[in-house]
């Protein structure tokens, strides 16, 4: 059991969390939605897993490169 | 006359219309949301106004925010720019509502135009050519789809009634291939919109994006040349240049015809921009839209002309410009202009928010290139707005004299912190396809992977 990261790889708002802790994802699906510069952008988790943390809330800004998520594969 | 204007927008725009108040002794207003307070629109206008939080719903696109900013600050007149409440029908009517001159056309065109269905009619009427089309169609018609496409001719689309965008749509290049095109539109517009219906819309496979300034007064109506805007990323355009390169005399007098015989039929009042889509290989036109404000790319065609069109919908709107005559509007030389974006063309052109640590073009002589910007060194561009940071406009005496100013001018400016398209709008520029005037709304699509070599070349030189 290995814990990964899902970073954004965009700055940008938090639009929409998609995902709530406890679920099950599989690599590619879509955990939340940022919103950046009138363009709405995904973030997808990186591995099959369970969705442990989800670090960021609605309207939150992020940066580029941090981690908002994290995922037990 | 008018005293005082609002400014309903922020960025460049603002900046534009604020200097243009300016040369006619206008007094100036600007609006700004929390990301915006240091902005140098708000430092520009002679007044300004705290309109909330930095999400365009709660600020820029507020009409009553905008109005109590009108109220408040005694302003007689709104511009609204370009974007946000720009093309809102409700909201220029709203504002003649509260007393005050609106700078733009009546709220009934920008109603008309703003409905597509409504605007290929109204053209249609004009005898402006449209994109040959079948009405809705049931897909269980096979005698009506047959004929229709007979009708418009091969290639051509299948796309849902319902929805609006691409889904369900199938390109057909042959008779053979209809039958199945429709049944598989259908099922797919079924699912997704609970309705089968299709309809058929001629394929134009290279087209080339051209629109036609106009300026309206009421009944009469004179065009100020055209521009191709073909050079687009996501529907987004990138380079803009006027006049139209490469296209047969008697198509740019019929395209400029077109244009002031919608614009006339419709009683437009002010700037405005009729939009076409040119089929590259038949040299045929056709009716896109009508954009019913100033565009962003306005200035190439200021360029050419020597007009200042943003000073114009003031006059007009003031009541002081009553009239043009066609032939006092002439055309010289040609104009390019570059759209500077804050986003990664290596990334298919993410956006990247950021810090301004530097933007510099002190290094353009006096006269080199028009800089029309809303941001300045140590500023930031944040996720909330557009990605668009400057746009630096050229005029040569001819095309190639006007590439090789753009290419000498791109060259001289110093942006860093975000990532921008700067290298990429040189590598654009530079290729043989553009130099060869064979531009077509596919060029970045299908050069893709040459422009972004190109783009490192030259971000190496700049290093």
């Amino acid at each position: 059991m290995a814990i990964v990261d899902v970073k954004t790889e965009i700055t940008g708002n938090v639009w929409k969390i998609l995902c709530k802790v406890g679920d099950e994802v599989s690599e590619d699906d879509p955990i939340m939605i940022l919103e950046s510069m009138k363009m709405e952008i995904p973030v997808v988790a990186v591995e099959n897993g369970v969705l442990r943390e989800i670090l960021v809330k609605e309207e939150d800004t992020v940066t580029e490169g941090s981690v908002v998520a994290r995922i037990e594969a | 006359m008018l005293k005082k204007v609002l400014i309903a927008n922020r960025g460049e725009i603002a900046c534009r219309v604020i200097r243009a108040c300016r040369k006619l002794g206008i007094a100036s207003v600007a609006v700004y949301s929390d990301a915006d307070a240091s902005a140098p629109h708000v430092r520009q206008a002679d007044e300004s106004v705290h309109i909330g939080p930095s999400r365009s719903a709660q600020s820029y696109l507020d009409t009553e925010k905008i109005l109590a900013a009108a109220r408040a600050t005694g302003a007689d007149a709104v511009h609204p720019g370009y974007g946000f409440l720009s093309e809102n029908a409700a909201f220029a009517a709203a504002v003649a509502g509260a007393g005050l001159t609106w700078v733009g056309p009546a709220p009934e065109s920008i109603r008309d135009m703003g409905d597509k269905q409504n605007a290929r009619e109204l053209a249609i009427r004009a005898g402006v050519p449209v994109v040959p089309g079948s009405p809705r169609l049931s897909a269980d018609d096979a005698q009506a789809w047959q004929a229709e496409a007979e009708r418009i001719g091969f290639p051509l689309l299948v796309k849902a009634a319902a929805g609006g965008g691409g889904i369900g749509m199938r390109q057909v290049f042959e008779s053979g291939q209809l039958a199945a095109a429709v049944q598989g539109t259908q099922s797919q517009a079924k699912s997704a919109f609970g309705c089968g219906d299709v309809f058929l819309e001629k394929f134009i496979p290279k087209a080339r994006h051209v629109e036609v300034q106009v300026f309206g007064f009421g009944g009469r109506a004179v065009h100020v040349y055209e521009r191709d805007c073909s050079l687009q990323r996501r529907f987004q355009k990138v380079i803009e240049e006027a006049p139209a390169p490469g296209i047969a005399p008697q198509t740019r007098q019929a395209m400029q015809r077109a244009a002031t015989a919608l614009a006339e039929s419709v009683g437009y009042r002010g700037a405005g921009t009729v939009e076409f889509i040119l089929d590259v290989a038949s040299g045929d036109f056709y009716f896109l839209e009508m954009n019913t404000r100033i565009q962003v790319e306005h200035p190439v065609t200021e360029m050419i002309t020597g007009l200042d069109l943003v000073a114009m919908q003031l006059q007009y709107a003031a009541g002081e410009l009553h009239g043009m005559e066609q032939a006092d509007i002439s055309s010289h030389g040609h104009a390019i202009e570059c759209r500077l974006y804050a986003e990664n063309p290596e990334k298919l052109f993410m956006p990247s928010p950021g810090v301004l640590s530097r933007f510099d073009f002190s290094a353009l002589d006096e006269g080199e290139a028009r800089v029309e910007t809303g941001y300045e060194q140590g500023g930031e561009i944040t996720p909330f707005y557009d990605p668009m940071i400057a746009k630096v406009i050229v005029h040569g005496k001819d095309r190639s004299d006007a590439v090789a100013r753009m290419l000498g001018a791109l060259r001289k400016i110093r942006v860093e912190g975000p990532r921008t398209n700067l290298h990429f709008l040189e590598a654009c520029l530079e290729h043989p396809g553009f130099a060869a005037q064979d531009v077509s709304t596919g060029f970045i699509a299908e050069h893709g992977a040459a422009l972004l070599e190109a783009t490192k070349r030259a971000a190496q030189a700049a290093a």
